[in-house]
Order: C-alpha cells, then sequence, then structure tokens
C-alpha cells in the first residue's frame, strides 16, 4: 500500500522542504541585521534573473549533475558513494594529463578521450574501495571518505612537484593548449550570432551532462545490468537466490558511479580553469550527496536538484558580492537546504503522510 | 447466571487507513475455559489481541475484564488487568538465565538480589502448581524452543495474569513438544486460569479447546462450542467457501533419478556443522518431503542445491554432476540445469518486495533471451505481458502486474514465486515452506499445483515443517534432525508420533520416550535457535 500518491513524494516534499530551509535562512538574516527579502531577489535575479546568472548557475548544476548522478547509482545497489570529491579530483588528473601532454588536433577528439579518461581515472579511484567492500567488507563509506584524503594528498603532491611548470609559484599545471580549450555555451550561441551565457563558462558538458542522465535512466530501468543493480540493492538475500553475485555487482557499479564523479573534471578543469588547480573540485563531490538525496536517485529529479544548487550556488556569490552576508552565511544556507532536504526528509515526510492517510480514510468513510 | 466473561468485547473496530483491520467484534470468553480464535493470515486475529493487549488502540468499541469496564492504553496496563501474553516470536534475552528473564521489567527495586530470590521461591511454587518445571539458573540460548515458551508463560503468570493469550504457540514445536504444550494449558485451566489460543491450525482447536470464534475478513464470522462443530466446518466458516483439507492424488510413478545427493556437508561461517553426510535420491514423477523442525539444516539443504551455499560431497541432476566448489552465488547455472527454487523464505529471497510483480516474474530468469530486447535492454513489455497471462493462470489476486510484490498478500505472493517457478518447466522443483503464512484458500491451490507437476513426470524436494503439509503431500518422508537424516519413511506407513521423535533425533522410535528426554536431546543439538520465520 502506498502511502501517499507519487507525485507528492516527488514534487511536494522537496518543495516543503526547501521553503523550511528559505524559513530558516530568512531568520537567520534577519538575525544578522540583513533584509531576507531584499537577499532572496537579490540571489533570483544574480542566478536565474539574466542569461549571464544562468550561465553560471547552469555551469554548477553541470559539476553537479555528475556527482549526483554517481551517488545516485550507487545508491541503487544500496551502496553510499562518499568519495565523488575524491573521484573527482582523480578525473581532473585524468583530463589533465590527457589535455597536456597530447597534442590534439581538435576539441572534439580531446573531448572524447578526455572524456574517456576522467571517467576512467574516478572509476579507478572507486574500484580500491569496491574491491575492500566486496572481498573483505571493509565499509564503502569509511574507505571513500579515507580516499578522498589521499586523492587530495596525491593530487597536492603531483601539482606541487611533478605536474607544475618550472619556475611557477602557484601548484597548478600549465594551461591546457588551445585545441583542448572547450567551447562555451557562448561560443556556440555566437555561431547563431546571440550572446546567450555572455562570458560565463557554461559549456558542452552540460550536454554531456544531460546525455549522462538519459544513459543512467536507461542503465537503471531499461538494463539487465541495471535490473541486477537494483535488485541487490533492495535485498542482498534475494540477489544471491537468483544468481545474482553480490561481488560483481558492487564492483560494477561503484566503477559506474566513479567514472560519474570523475566525468565531472571535463566540467570544472577543461571547460572552465583550462588548467588542473589544486582544490578543482570545490566540495561538488559532497553536494552530489545532497543532489541524489533531493532527487530522489533518479536522473530528471538529479538534474532538478542539481539546477537548484546551482542556483544556491550562484545566488550565494551574489549575495557575497553585493551585500554585506559574509560568505560564511551564504554556506549555512546551503547546508540548511541539504539538511532538510536530505538529512531531515522524515521531518516533512511524516506528517504529510499521516495528512494523506487521513483524507484518504474519510473519503474512504464516505 | 454463571460469573461474568473474564473478557467480554463489545463492537471493536480498527482501521490501517483504508484497510478495516477489526469490524465491530464482539466477543465473550468465560473465565476457566479454552478459547480458540482461528482464521487465515490477515483476518484480524493478531489485530484484536494486540488491542487488548494494549499495542493498538480500537477505533470504536468496549473492553470489559471480568465484567469491568477497562481502558488498556499500553501493555502495562493490560498486565495490571490480569491480562498475559506468549507471543509467537518469543521476547527474552538470550544471554540471560530463566530467573533474569521472568524478572526483566518486574523488578522490585534497584538492587536484583531480594528480586531473583523472591521470583526464584515464586518459580518453585509455580512449578508445583502448574506443573511447569524450568531450571532457574539455565540460559535461554542453552533451552530448547519448548523450554523457552515455558519461560514465556511463566513470565506472565509472575505477572499474577489470569487470563492468557497465546499468539500460534506451536509454529515452531515438535508435535511432542506441542502435546506437552497442550497438557500445560489444561493444567493451567483446571487451575481456574482463562486462555486464548490464536491459531490457524485446525487440528489444534479441535485438540484443546472448549469454545472456538472464526474470523474473517476483520469480522467474527461465527463463535461454537468446539464440541458441536468439525474441521470442515470451521474451514468454511473461515475461507467463507467449501475447502478440500485433504490433498487429492494418484499414487506416484516415480521413474529415472533425477536428483542424487551424496555425502553432501556445509560448514558455516561460524564453524557450525550446518549438515552431515546427507545422501538421497529424488526420482522423476514423486515427491520427497523432508520433515524437521526449523533450523536442522534444512534451509542448508535447500541453499546448496539452489546455487548459493558451499557445500562439499556430491550432488548429480539428471546424472551429471554440479560443481559445488565456491559456488557462492551460482543460481544462474542451476537454473540452466533445470532446477527451480521456490523458496523458504519468499520476503527475504523468493521477491523483491519493492520491485513491481513484473519485475519479479522475471527474477532469476533475468538472462532469458525472451525478456530481451536486445543485446542490451530488458523487454520490460514482454515480461508485462507474460506476467498478467501467469496471474490469470495462478489467480494471483489482483492480477495486476503493475503492483509492488508488498502490495500482494502472502498467498499470492507465493503464488507469484510457484507461476514464475512452476511454468519454467523444471526437472526438479525444489521446495521450501510452500505455505507458511499463507491461507487455507490459497493452500489448497499450491498443493494441487504441486503434484499436478508430480503428475506431468517432475520431480520435487519439498521442505516443510508442518508435518500434517509433508505427509498428505509426499510419496516418501526423509526426516532431518540436526544436519542429518534420521531415516526416511513411506507415509503410509508411518504416524506423526513416529516422525515427530525422529524429527527430536530419536530413531529407536519403538521404545516410549518422555518428554524430558526428547527436550534435552533437542536442547543438546541447538535445534531452534535458528531463525524461525511467521
Amino acid at each position: 500500500m502506498q502511502k501517499m500518491p507519487a507525485w507528492a513524494d516527488v514534487v511536494l516534499i522537496p518543495l516543503i522542504s526547501v521553503l523550511l530551509a528559505s524559513i530558516i535562512s530568512a531568520i537567520v538574516i534577519l538575525a544578522i541585521g540583513e533584509n531576507p527579502w531584499a537577499a532572496l531577489k537579490l540571489m533570483v535575479s544574480g542566478a536565474v534573473g539574466s542569461s549571464y546568472g544562468w550561465g553560471y548557475t547552469l555551469y554548477y548544476a553541470t559539476n553537479f549533475i555528475f556527482t549526483g548522478l554517481a551517488v545516485a547509482v550507487a545508491f541503487h545497489a544500496r551502496l553510499f558513494n562518499i568519495g565523488g570529491e575524491g573521484q573527482a579530483m582523480l578525473g581532473g588528473l585524468g583530463v589533465a594529463l590527457i589535455c597536456l601532454y597530447i597534442p590534439w588536433p581538435h576539441w572534439t577528439l580531446a573531448l572524447l578521450f578526455a572524456t574517456a579518461s576522467s571517467a576512467l581515472f574516478g572509476a579507478l579511484w572507486a574500484a580500491i574501495p569496491a574491491y575492500l567492500q566486496a572481498t573483505r567488507g571493509s565499509h564503502i563509506v569509511i574507505t571513500t571518505i579515507m580516499f578522498n584524503f589521499i586523492a587530495s594528498g596525491l593530487l597536492n603532491y603531483l601539482l606541487g612537484n611533478q605536474l607544475k611548470p618550472s619556475g611557477q609559484m602557484e601548484p597548478a599545471t600549465a594551461s591546457f593548449p588551445e585545441p583542448a580549450h572547450l567551447p562555451t555555451l557562448n561560443d556556440i550561441a555566437g555561431l547563431f550570432g546571440s550572446d546567450l551565457f555572455r562570458s560565463t563558462p557554461v559549456n558542452v558538458t552540460l550536454l554531456i551532462g544531460l546525455v549522462a542522465c538519459v544513459l543512467v535512466w536507461f542503465l537503471i530501468w531499461r538494463t539487465r545490468l541495471g535490473y541486477e543493480i537494483r535488485a541487490y540493492g533492495h535485498s542482498e538475500s534475494a540477489a544471491r537466490y537468483a544468481g545474482i553475485s553480490p561481488n560483481r555487482i558492487i564492483m560494477i557499479t561503484l566503477l559506474i558511479s566513479g567514472g560519474l564523479a570523475g566525468m565531472m573534471a571535463i566540467n570544472n578543469v577543461m571547460g572552465e580553469a583550462e588548467r588542473l588547480v589544486l582544490n578543482a573540485v570545490e566540495g561538488a563531490g559532497f553536494i552530489g550527496i545532497a543532489v541524489a538525496l533531493m532527487g530522489r536517485n533518479h536522473p530528471v529529479g538529479v538534474l532538478m536538484a542539481a539546477i537548484l544548487f546551482g542556483f544556491l550556488y550562484q545566488g550565494g556569490a551574489e549575495l557575497a558580492l553585493w551585500t554585506s552576508i559574509p560568505r560564511e552565511l551564504i554556506i549555512v544556507i546551503q547546508a540548511l537546504v541539504i539538511m532538510f532536504t536530505g538529512a531531515l526528509d522524515n521531518l516533512v515526510r511524516w506528517p504529510l503522510e499521516r495528512v494523506f492517510a487521513a483524507t484518504r480514510s474519510t473519503r474512504g468513510a464516505e | 447466571m454463571s460469573a461474568a466473561p473474564a473478557i467480554e468485547l463489545k463492537g471493536i473496530s480498527k482501521a490501517f487507513g483504508p484497510v478495516q483491520a477489526n469490524k465491530d467484534i464482539s466477543i465473550r470468553v468465560m473465565p476457566g475455559t479454552i478459547h480458540g480464535i482461528i482464521g487465515e493470515n490477515g483476518a484480524g486475529k493478531s489485530t484484536l489481541m494486540s488491542i487488548l493487549y494494549g499495542f493498538y488502540k480500537a477505533d470504536a468499541g468496549e473492553i470489559f475484564i471480568n465484567g469491568q469496564k477497562t481502558e488498556i492504553p499500553d501493555s502495562q496496563a493490560a498486565i495490571a488487568s490480569g491480562i498475559g501474553m506468549v507471543f509467537q516470536h518469543f521476547k527474552l534475552v538470550e544471554n540471560f538465565t530463566v530467573l533474569e528473564n521472568i524478572i526483566l521489567g518486574a523488578e522490585d527495586g534497584a538492587l536484583l538480589r531480594p528480586s531473583l530470590a523472591k521470583a526464584r521461591d515464586e518459580l518453585k511454587s509455580l512449578a508445583e502448581e502448574y506443573g511447569l518445571n524450568v531450571d532457574p539458573d539455565a540460559v535461554i540460548e542453552d533451552i530448547g524452543v519448548g523450554m523457552q515458551q515455558r519461560v514465556e508463560i511463566l513470565k506472565a503468570l509472575y505477572r499474577q495474569a489470569d487470563i492468557l493469550i497465546l499468539d500460534e504457540p506451536t509454529g515452531v514445536l515438535t508435535p511432542a513438544e506441542a502435546d506437552q504444550l497442550f497438557r500445560i494449558l489444561e493444567r493451567l485451566k483446571t487451575e481456574g486460569k482463562t486462555i486464548v489460543l490464536i491459531t490457524h491450525k485446525l487440528r489444534e482447536i479441535m485438540d484443546i479447546t472448549d469454545t472456538v470464534s472464526v474470523m474473517r475478513r476483520g469480522e467474527m464470522t461465527a463463535t461454537v462450542k468446539t464440541a458441536d462443530t468439525s474441521p470442515p466446518e470451521l474451514a468454511e466458516l473461515m475461507v467463507g467457501r467449501k475447502v478440500l483439507l485433504r490433498v487429492e492424488k494418484v499414487p506416484a510413478k516415480p521413474g529415472e533419478k533425477v536428483l542424487e545427493v551424496r555425502n553432501l556437508n556445509v560448514t558455516d561461517d561460524k564453524g557450525v556443522h550446518r549438515l552431515k553426510n546427507v545422501s538421497f535420491d529424488v526420482r522423476a514423477g514423486e515427491i520427497l518431503g523432508i520433515a524437521g523442525v526449523a533450523g536442522n539444516g534444512q534451509s542448508e539443504l535447500l541453499e546448496v542445491l539452489g546455487g548459493y551455499e558451499e557445500a562439499t560431497g556430491t550432488i548429480r541432476v539428471n546424472g551429471q554432476e554440479i560443481d559445488l566448489s565456491g559456488a557462492h552465488s551460482d543460481g544462474q547455472s542451476r537454473r540452466a540445469r533445470g532446477i527451480a527454487h521456490v523458496p523458504e523464505d519468499r520476503q527475504r529471497e523468493g521477491l523483491i518486495m519493492d520491485f513491481f510483480a513484473w519485475e519479479n516474474t522475471a527474477f532469476g530468469y533475468h538472462h532469458d533471451p525472451a525478456y530481451q530486447q536486445s543485446r542490451l535492454l530488458m523487454d520490460n513489455n514482454a515480461i508485462r505481458e507474460e506476467t498478467a497471462a501467469k496471474m490469470e493462470r495462478f489467480d494471483v489476486r489482483p492480477p495486476n502486474p503493475q503492483l509492488m510484490a508488498k502490495s500482494f498478500s502472502g498467498g499470492n505472493q507465493q503464488k507469484i514465486v510457484l507461476a514464475r517457478e512452476i511454468e519454467r518447466n523444471p526437472d526438479l522443483l525444489l521446495v521450501g515452506q510452500p505455505t507458511r503464512g499463507v491461507d487455507i484458500g490459497a493452500i489448497e491451490f499450491i498443493h494441487q499445483q504441486i503434484v499436478a507437476l508430480r503428475d506431468q513426470g517432475k520431480a520435487i524436494l519439498l521442505v516443510s515443517v508442518e508435518l500434517d503439509e509433508i505427509v498428505s503431500l509426499s510419496d516418501r518422508i526423509a526426516v532431518m534432525f540436526d544436519g542429518q537424516i534420521m531415516g526416511e519413511r513411506l507415509p503410509e506407513e508411518t504416524n506423526a508420533q513416529e516422525l515427530g521423535l525422529l524429527m527430536a533425533g530419536i530413531t529407536d522410535t519403538d521404545r516410549p520416550h518422555s518428554v524430558a528426554e526428547i527436550e534435552e536431546n533437542l536442547a543438546n543439538a541447538g535445534v531452534g535457535r535458528a531463525e524461525v520465520g511467521d
């Protein structure tokens, strides 16, 4: 028996959660003596009020699409991949190596190989925790989170020593050569004589992200592998009965998950920075967890949640720029949204379920 | 006029959302009687008793205890009114002693010693009064299931219960232990206690109760004197139509050996020997029934045959040896060999409760080319259509492939599993607990399907803890105890008593045996500590 209709689960709960988070954020903003209404107006106009704002919002959203999908895919096997951050860092390494050391004739080829390389690096970084989980039962949450630190240390070392051009102070690679630069959506709009997304970093990776959403949907709901992943996720004992190997599912699922997280790097490293810098991921790996939670692990939900978080990122940056609301408070607002949509899901769900149960029983009694 | 009823319920109603679990139920249980409440799964028996014990609050209705109108908001209030409950799944702390379990929640003060001393004296007098002998210092996990149940009864008596409610008390007992329990209940009755026995087993109702109430779909359909009724009449009242209680079948015509099992051994992760040199054959066109108390290696046997438990030994199917090495999850190759498996626990193994019915129909056979649209994609429409057809043939209600497995009743869930496995036309069908938690109407249907498959010349290995089911379905019966096969019998040449002794590990079945001896045997083998399903 369904406790409430699907639309309430998918639309109403996230909506109420966001509303609650906004109310508390408004109270916090009031408390420091700012005007929450003005702040909201600024966020909205800054993030979605212009094609410039949209450009940034969508750029951030692209990052979150990949990390959100990564968490969502793993979650279908009830594997909690907290390692998106580290996997995306390694993906960046994969992109950098491909772009720096191979002379590409055209960006399309570079993109193709950089995508493959980023996915491969991300997947390999997930492979070690996956193997430990499958064969030794080492908990994936612990190992992946530890691997984030190892990834950070590894990149610190490589960027500080091997990959840094001699004579440069900053721990970063050299800029990628021109043919490895991805066209931004503004460049593409320019072909049609439009100035959409003026000088914003949103680039062709967004389209790859959308394709990834579709592919993940096919993987999870239409392929045999997705069927096995979901079966294993719902019931390991039943999966064993059906002849589905748990070890195989754990390995494959986390490789896909790690690959998706790694692919984020084509957006931020290849598409935006055009070189690999330290801390390029900027927490997007963790935001992916919230995005997947809010998006109910469905690609469409992930896409919507990614855009919402893109809005929060861009809107937050605008707040920091134009008001005296400190940057830390913007993180507080983002954290509130994560908390309400993710961690405090049941806070909204239980009362809502009761409301639906009550309305149904009165209807039943008539 | 005689004394006031020990329990009187008037117009009790309880709804869970749209489901009316109890509808205007009225019942009178007279003091000093054993009152049976019988009904199919989901008929509302447990809900009614939960209301009486304070777990649920009734939407409407009144409760009278010994003629007094009583409010029972929680179990504390129920205990205070003299009601004791023995649950199907015992609520005992495994590593506490009997005495510690008995005082748990009824300690007199901050220090344990005085309570324990008082309980020890009390226990002694209870033992004398009711013949309930238990070693107060035994640790729960070391004693058998029958003994544990006795501790539950003692817990209730220690809290001065005058009314004892027992929920499906014999589900986990051997026939001998069940007899012993009934003797205790008789004794409690003569000492003036009132007993409510909830069960779905007609035989128990006929054996022990004075009065019986029948529930169907949340309603009380009848309350009759047990002496004035008969099993067929009760079955009809429970189901709402005439039911065949015996399985109709012609003698088996056994053919070639389909399954040969030789010296099968299984040792689990903890190093416990679960199967010990198990050997047997199943021929085409016969049903071999494996009887035994739950937890004696039957589950492991099915898991090994189904390909998801490692073992040593030899298994041949149609003369071909099966690879047992490292077979952690080899279910696919077993299916390819013509082995179909209806697992013991449909909710944990046979079905994914959060999958749609159609997804469950492909489960385990999802590599079947008929289910693929292309190399990568599954043909979900084909699976849906096939599911609809199967649901029609197996009378699954509601016949909607788009419902999740968890929204079907136990019997209909089992039919979904059976349809999937039987319609694969296997050479060998493994069936574990085919009718556990299944209502009588569906039991009849499921038994017919199994016998029909046998009559098509298929080999069937049936594992069940319901002795009646084993005896009525099997062409041969093997009894398992402590991981071994204790013996094989023909159903027409044996009886419940002999099988009961074999189930307790006693092979010299000609000699008379005391219940104490049987219990000791069971306890020594550690029987009954394995999980028990409902």
